[in-house]
């Protein structure tokens, strides 16, 4: 049923060389999406795209305001159109966790020019795809990754709660702008996961009872298909003119 | 009119020019757009995005610094996503800041010529006759072709704006494909706000998608030949509220000059639109009659452009020079970053 929902889809994805954006690269990859994911390694990108033909990677660093309209620019290329972004990219702020009287000004900085400006300059750049899309009748989803440490006070997850909980509310307000545009924006939190990020975060974790990044794909592609319309997706993307041999 | 000199796509002072079906002018600001557009009216707008087209390099046989700008798609027909072929206007060393006829004079290329462009390499393929047009493609595969665009390219710009551009600046709020090789700069007047107020105001709005060309050089023999064939790309949707507005007398008003180059294009005589793909090759002059298209809003071009020659199409020669007397007048800035028209075809 997932599969009915995204085949022919054109999705991008930020954070896609590892944990949940991988997982979901591959998730979208297998149920027939057009997919373009960025992340800030060449080489991480470059293997990942290698390994599943038919992804499009983009080397770009979503925090950096420079890199955002080339960013925008590889997807719209590679894709033709948007329907579905997914700001997945995250920084946890001062690594290791800490108070936030001990968080370096320059560590909440990071988390939120990472969390919250970059989803924000990423989303705009993109807003004219996906807003087509729309009017189109194919629907678009904007799906910010959060987490319940933007809703629950946890100590030392400072920095990181608060871009997330800054995030989820503009993911929110932007919700209810766009309703009539026909661009839905989405949070989700996916849960502690098994996954570099959230090791970083608390190396000591036990593993074994923390959620598979592939489960919670799932759980990403589930919402974001609630939020599409019904009807498959037509055909589209390119000249419908025959090719001229000049 | 003095050139609009910072890139800001919607200034608080921005101006409107509106020349009404009887010739009849009026001043407004720019914000008060939508006050002369009325409910019913279809308002279209061209989201193609800005190719930062503008490659600094070297011609490699010769070691001679160039800028080429790509100007065009070699072939317009074809899936772009596919493609990794241009069309390209090759300069000698120097960027923007120098005019043109200032700039030393490029390498005389030949086909097989490489040129390295930052990440990028290009051969090219053939001259298009003229010493510096010239046929090219980039080696290497499609998504590391526009990596290297991405991260190398600038937008092309020209002396009368001394900041460099970056992509945001070049790229209008509906901005998708990366199809066209300068703005659609008419669409800087709208922000997500007029978006809003035109549903309230009950005008309708679509959009398609217009590979606009590169369309000035500062020579005069390039110019002649520019813009080339422009690909453009009219969705059902936007074809079919055409039709609806057309049926129950509402307005069509074009948002850009390359709006009314696609539809005039993709019109039948009797003014029905075929959504789809086309080439878009018709030079919309005086004696064009209009198809479709009932309102245009542009920038402010001046006499000699191809921009003005197909303002002819909606007014005569007496109120185009009527309105160019008021631009200069009130002192309208010019050039993409400008000030605005709103022209009525003749009644």
């Amino acid at each position: 049923m997932i599969a009915h929902r995204f085949s022919g889809r054109r999705v991008a994805i930020t954070g896609g060389t590892s944990g949940l954006g991988l997982a979901t690269v591959d998730a979208l990859a297998r149920a027939g999406a057009h997919v373009a994911f960025v992340a800030r390694s060449e080489t991480g990108v470059e293997r990942t795209a290698r390994a599943r033909p038919g992804t499009h990677g983009v080397v770009g660093d979503v925090s950096v305001v420079g890199d955002i309209h080339p960013i925008a620019m590889q997807i719209l290329a590679a894709l033709g159109g948007l329907d579905v972004l997914i700001n997945n990219a995250s920084a946890l702020g001062p690594v290791p966790l800490a108070l936030l009287g001990d968080t370096a000004c320059e560590d909440l900085d990071h988390a939120l020019v990472t969390n919250v400006l970059g989803p924000f300059r990423l989303t705009k750049a993109l807003l004219g795809a996906l807003s087509l899309a729309a009017r189109e009748g194919r629907g678009a989803v904007v799906l910010n990754v959060s987490s319940d440490a933007a809703v629950t006070p946890y100590p030392t997850w400072g920095a990181y709660g608060a871009s997330k909980a800054a995030l989820r509310h503009l993911t929110s307000i932007w919700d209810a702008e766009l309703a009539a545009e026909g661009v839905r924006f989405l949070s989700l939190d996916p849960g502690d996961m098994d996954t570099p990020l959230h090791a970083l975060a608390v190396p000591d974790a036990d593993r074994s009872i923390l959620k598979r990044p592939e489960d919670a794909a799932l759980e990403l592609l589930t919402s974001i298909a609630a939020a599409l319309p019904d009807a498959p997706v037509p055909t589209t993307g390119g000249s419908t003119e025959q090719e001229r041999i000049s | 009119m003095i050139a609009a000199d910072v890139p800001i796509q919607r200034p608080a002072s921005a101006k409107l020019l509106v020349i009404d079906g009887n010739g009849h002018l009026t001043h407004a600001p720019r914000q008060r757009l939508l006050d002369f557009l009325r409910p019913g009216d279809l308002l279209i707008a061209n989201d193609a995005a800005t190719v930062p087209a503008s490659l600094s390099g070297q011609h490699r046989p010769s070691g001679m610094k160039v800028e080429v700008r790509l100007a065009g798609r070699l072939f317009p027909a074809r899936e772009p996503s596919a493609d990794s072929r241009f069309a390209a206007v090759i300069f000698g060393e120097g960027d923007y800041r120098t005019p043109t006829e200032h700039r030393p004079l490029p390498p005389s290329v030949t086909a097989g010529d490489r040129l390295d462009l930052g990440p990028l390499e290009a051969i090219v393929s053939n001259l298009l006759g003229h010493p510096r047009l010239a046929s090219l493609s980039f080696t290497g595969s499609i998504d590391a072709m526009w990596a290297g665009i991405a991260r190398h390219g600038r937008p092309v710009q020209y002396a009368h704006v001394p900041t460099p551009l970056a992509l945001w600046d070049v790229w209008t709020i509906l901005a998708g494909r990366p199809v066209a090789f300068e703005p659609p700069s008419a669409g800087f007047v709208l922000d997500w706000r007029m978006l809003s107020e035109l549903r309230q105001r009950h005008i309708g709005f679509a959009t398609l998608t217009h590979a606009a060309g590169l369309s000035s050089t500062g020579d005069i023999e390039l110019d002649r030949r520019l813009p080339l064939d422009e690909p453009y790309e009219i969705p059902d949707g936007t074809a079919r509220r055409i039709a609806e507005t057309r049926a129950r007398g509402g307005r069509i008003v074009a948002v850009g000059t390359t709006v009314v180059r696609a539809l005039e294009a993709a019109a039948t005589r009797d003014g029905h639109i075929v959504a789809g793909g086309g080439v878009a090759t018709q030079r919309i002059t005086a004696g064009t009659r209009l198809r479709v298209i009932d309102a245009l809003i542009s920038g402010t071009h001046a006499p000699g452009t191809s921009h003005y020659d197909l303002l002819r199409a909606f007014a005569d020669e007496a109120t185009l020079a009527r309105a160019d007397q008021e631009l200069d007048a009130q002192e309208y800035r010019t050039h993409e970053f400008g000030d605005s028209v709103l022209i009525e075809r003749r009644a």
